[in-house]
């Protein structure tokens, strides 16, 4: 970032940030944004209780759940549609459609199928993560080239041995970008879900939090889901950097 | 299963020494939107022996390679390998790929073993049977390393280790050495005459390189341009039991590249 003719470090516009934060926090609008420091020492205050505990391991397990539902059926379905005309064909248009679907409004539905629990809370992250997982294991699968794919069938790959030791691969590199995609979509699942059913995990937090009008406490929760999201993004990022070599190998 | 094809009658002009083990019947190949790239290719590919496909770029020498392969239909036509029809691809066939096709993400050990480890071969057996020949391609040594690290030659060699691990009996290379830069294309094309050497099998070699054709091949089969027709089939008959650097020098190695520069330049107006 460069401001006036100065490079800037990123840091710096986050302490801007954080100084404006906490003036505003000084006036009247305090009322609905509490100052930082405030919130920053409620965050120290909240983390250790064991309802704080507890609503982060069933966010959690129902976040890790739901990714791996994603994961397992989007990776394989996307490949499918990059090898087969017809599945391409049959998919692809829900696959835009879910991709761009306004789907917080769909959660109502799942709410009334599988109630007010846990489910919920997985089949939603699922929902939000696995379109664009299905997406990018499909262009993945696309780009891969001709003559890999030639080299399999002339060593004898059965379609199993093909889409496990070739196509999984070769593809890994655009996966995983769908997979980090799809993880930060799935951070808004776990949150709106959690919201909407607002019995479980996070959810009760924000909805005893938010009645009785807690503001410190309720931006000190937003807080530490921005910076778990954040530090999600950062993991898998990296992870993708690990097998960029072999992306730009492959011409 | 090879004698059979003895009574069947050689192509016009092929003086055909040994039986073939690879005959091509009639191939004729359209490509779906009405490309046509072979317009009845009738050959026999004697066991044994290298024989080249040289041809200008573009006249099809890939598809026939690839349908030879059986990684392409045919439009019409029949291939036959140890007397039988090619329906898709066998275990008798092994395919050197002009962009090498190697797995970026496989060290070269598995890659070379790729074929064998397609076919169930436990682990340590395949290994054994890959770390030899990656010794015999010249690559010792360098069993752990990835494609990225490698020039582009020694992928290749990487390539072609993987083609003979598999033990088929008709190896099938398609301009192994066009991605490859010179000096590292002459000493591979030495190399290579090594290896034919001391392996019993059939190779099919695809080059439009006229000097490289000369230099490697019993057998050229000259295509002509697109659609492809087969024009003449030329058998050099150097002495390579000497020098690899000496054929390039040997009178007859330079008579049959003239020779074939002549039947070549009347499709080049
Ligand atoms: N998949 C394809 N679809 C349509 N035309 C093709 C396809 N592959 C090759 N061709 C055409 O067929 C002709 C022969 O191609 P190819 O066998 O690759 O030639 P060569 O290997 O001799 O350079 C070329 O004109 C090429 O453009
Ligand atoms: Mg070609």
């Amino acid at each position: 970032m460069t401001m006036f003719g100065y490079r800037l470090p990123m840091m710096t516009s986050l302490i801007l940030w954080a100084v404006l934060w906490e003036l505003v926090g000084h006036t009247e609008a305090g009322f609905i944004l509490p100052p930082l420091s405030k919130i920053v020492m409620r965050m120290g205050e909240i983390l250790p209780t064991p309802s704080f505990a507890e609503a982060l391991l069933i966010t959690g397990r129902s976040f890790l759940t739901g990714v791996g539902i994603a994961v397992l059926a989007g990776v394989p379905i996307g490949i499918l549609m990059g090898r087969s005309i017809i599945a391409d064909r049959l998919l692809l248009p829900w696959v835009n459609l879910f991709l761009s679907a306004p789907l917080s409004a769909l959660v109502p539905v799942i709410m009334v199928l599988f109630g007010l629990g846990e489910a919920t809370i997985i089949l939603t992250v699922t929902l939000f993560a696995i379109w664009i997982i299905v997406l990018n294991a499909r262009v993945g699968v696309r780009s891969i080239s001709p003559s890999l794919v030639e080299m399999a069938q002339s060593f004898g790959a059965s379609r199993w041995q093909a889409f496990s030791k070739v196509y999984v691969w070769a593809a890994l590199p655009e996966i995983l970008a769908g997979v980090r995609l799809g993880v930060i979509r799935a951070v808004k699942g776990v949150v709106i879900g959690q919201l909407l059913v607002s019995v479980v995990g996070f959810g009760t937090l924000f909805e005893i939090y938010s009645s009785h009008f807690l503001m410190e406490h309720f931006w000190a929760l937003l807080l530490v889901l921005f910076a778990f999201a954040f530090a999600l993004n950062e993991g898998m990022a990296w992870l993708e950097r690990k097998v960029q070599y072999y992306a730009a190998s492959r011409a | 299963m090879i004698a059979s094809l003895a009574n069947v009658a050689p192509h016009p002009g092929t003086a055909a020494q040994g039986s073939a083990i690879v005959s091509v019947r009639n191939i004729k190949k359209t490509y779906p939107g009405g490309v046509e790239a072979l317009s009845g290719i009738t050959l026999d590919f004697p066991e044994g022996q290298l024989t080249t496909l040289l041809g200008p770029s573009g006249c099809g020498k890939t598809t026939l390679l690839k349908i030879i392969a059986g990684l392409l239909p045919a439009t019409s036509g029949e291939v036959l390998v140890g007397g039988r029809t090619v329906t898709g691809p066998g275990p008798e066939r092994s395919f050197v790929f002009q962009d090498f096709a190697l797995m970026p993400w496989a060290s070269v050990l598995r890659n070379v073993a790729f074929g064998l480890e397609l076919r169930g071969v436990r682990k340590s057996e395949r290994e054994a049977i890959a770390v030899g020949h990656i010794a015999k391609v010249g690559l010792k040594g360098f069993e752990y390393k990835y494609p990225h690290e490698l020039s582009g030659g020694m992928r290749q060699r990487v390539g072609l280790a993987r083609a003979l691990a598999v033990d088929s009996a008709v190896i099938m290379m398609d301009e192994p050495f066009s991605a490859v830069d010179e000096q590292t294309r002459r000493k591979f094309q030495e190399d290579l005459l090594g290896l034919i050497a001391n392996e019993k099998k059939t190779f099919l070699f695809v080059t439009h390189s006229i000097e490289e054709a000369v230099y490697v091949s019993d057998r050229i089969v000259l295509l002509s341009r697109r659609p492809s027709r087969v024009s003449t089939i030329i058998e050099p008959k150097l002495d390579r039991s000497g020098d690899p650097e000496g054929i390039r020098r040997d009178p007859a190695y330079l008579d049959a590249v003239e020779g074939i520069w002549q039947s070549l330049k009347k499709y080049l107006d």
